[in-house]
């Protein structure tokens, strides 16, 4: 991993939402390489890279609370949208007393990560100034100063993250878990290779000491 | 409309509230939210939404461009602003309802951030078949959190009239927060607003119009529940460049709140003292106080 960032994640929130559980929202134990990416690619991205996530260590335990909340149960939609553009009579707005849905959400407390990564270059899409240098440094860059491009979330937009650069790997916090946990089948990531089929791919977690290393896992669906 | 903006911001809003409930919590009989672990309580990020949206709606009574997508109750004059739409798209059939090409779909997406403030605030998740129907908005709030822990108070009231003959008289209840000084975090990215293809145009307007939203949305609310609720004090972090020049969370550390006598529970935004640590504050970054 020449080129591998650490990122520290915290927060006082979060919510990975299990795919079997999403309209009452439950959240995985842990954060998923999915949404550790989406953090990392808040701060910096292009379409020349692709971010991996190495490992994942969980540095507080695992606490949780709920939160019920109003939400509208209907979507913007296009149709509507084009029909409108074209002169229609349709209502203009989405009514949220007549869409209400209340939700509750299973979500987590105080949590406390440390993201191991690093990215490939994905040579479809990069020109000859695509070099690894480069990206490297704009990320270390961006990380030190706190930019970033939208801000980083745990999960939900609600939930904001507090990122930071940690320099030196040996300086991450032991974690409070000790042993071997199951995890379960997490979701690793969805694969966009085919923007017609978009699937999701699963692996088992297990998280020896608080530490998920994903560097050995099996990728399946 | 102006040009959209160029900063990034972070801000920090403290508000309180006086004998009244903040934000219900459904799951526990409507009693203001509360975190059970420590006490603090809390108001969800949608609340606060909803009354920049309200306010908004208020303000700008459906003027072009500020129209309000998610409405509360049913708005009076709904289709009167659909005169100045130039595009002519036309309508697939719907077997190809799915299949909204790319350039369709900006053009769309275009479209609903110019009309709509709370889209090209907040974001919106338009259904389409592939996969780039989301707008996100540069805006985020997070949950706010009283910087105490805070008592929930239940008050039984008596109704004095009846519904129908053979009613008795009855009784109900309000559920209030006796003092309550809450804080809320939120960020704007000023990429997700001026970005070419992802941005939505969030402009120097529209950021006017959110402060002045933050500032007065509380006195647009009043109701029988939510008692005296008050904007107290709105800061703006504004960073001199798109992305930023410091972390979020070293800005927030910026301000901190506290007791003037610890001895003495709060019962009005006096009985706190606000500490803003100028000498925090990174190169680069300007802080404004809008109240």
């Amino acid at each position: 991993m020449g080129f591998g960032i650490t990122i520290r994640v915290q927060g006082p929130y979060a919510l990975f939402t299990r795919p079997e559980m999403k309209v009452e929202r439950v959240s995985y134990d842990v954060i998923t390489p999915s949404a550790a990416r989406g953090i990392i690619e808040a701060v910096y991205w292009k379409p020349a890279i692709r971010w991996v996530i190495d490992k994942i260590h969980v540095l507080n335990e695992i606490k949780y609370t709920n939160i019920r909340r109003n939400e509208v149960s209907e979507k913007a939609s296009t149709q509507i949208a084009k029909r409108i553009m074209n002169g229609a009579n349709d209502p203009f707005y989405l009514s949220a007393n007549d869409n209400r849905q209340q939700r509750a959400s299973m979500v987590l407390k105080d949590v406390d990560y440390c993201i191991e990564a690093h990215f490939e270059i994905v040579q479809e899409n990069a020109g000859p100034e695509d070099t690894v240098e480069k990206h490297y440094n704009i990320v270390l860059r961006r990380l030190k100063k706190g930019q970033y491009f939208n801000p980083p979330c745990l999960g939900t937009r609600e939930f904001g993250a507090t990122v930071e650069l940690v320099e030196d790997t040996r300086t991450i916090p032991p974690s409070s878990l000790t042993g071997s946990k199951d995890l379960g089948w997490m979701l690793y990531d969805l694969d966009f290779s085919d923007p017609e089929d978009i699937r999701p791919r699963f692996f088992k977690a297990e998280m020896i000491n608080g530490v998920i290393d994903l560097t050995t896992v099996g990728l399946v669906g | 409309m102006s040009n959209p903006i160029m900063n990034r911001y972070e801000f920090v809003l403290l508000y309180d509230v006086e004998n009244g409930n903040p934000n219900g919590d459904p799951d526990a009989g409507n009693m203001p939210r509360i975190d059970p672990e420590t006490g603090y309580g809390i108001v969800t990020d949608v609340c606060i939404k909803r009354k920049i949206r309200n306010y908004v709606e208020i303000m700008k009574q459906d003027e072009a461009g500020f129209k309000i997508y998610v409405k509360e109750g049913i708005p009076l004059n709904n289709q009167h602003a659909l005169a100045y739409v130039a595009n002519n798209i036309p309508v697939p059939s719907k077997e190809n309802a799915k299949n909204v090409d790319a350039v369709t779909l900006l053009k769309l997406r275009k479209w609903m951030c110019d009309n709509f403030f709370d889209i090209r605030t907040f974001g919106a998740v338009m259904t389409t078949g592939v996969n780039c129907g989301q707008v996100r908005g540069p805006v985020q709030i997070n949950f706010s959190r009283s910087v105490d822990p805070i008592v929930q108070q239940e008050v039984t009231i008596t109704r004095v009239t009846v519904t129908r003959p053979e009613d008795i008289k009855t009784m109900g209840r309000k559920q209030i927060v006796p003092y309550g000084l809450y804080r809320v975090e939120g960020y704007i990215s000023a990429k997700l607003a001026n970005d070419l293809t992802k941005g939505t145009g969030f402009s120097e307007d529209d950021v006017e119009l959110l402060w002045t939203a933050l500032t007065n949305m509380f006195d647009c609310d009043h109701s029988a529940s939510h008692g005296k609720m008050s904007a107290q004090k709105l800061f703006i972090f504004k960073h001199e460049s798109e992305l930023g020049n410091a972390p979020a969370n070293q800005l927030f550390d910026v301000i901190s709140i506290s007791k003037k006598d610890e001895k003495v529970t709060p019962r009005n935004f006096s009985d706190y003292s606000i500490f803003v640590d100028k000498d925090k504050i990174p190169a680069g970054v300007s802080l404004i106080e809008r109240l």
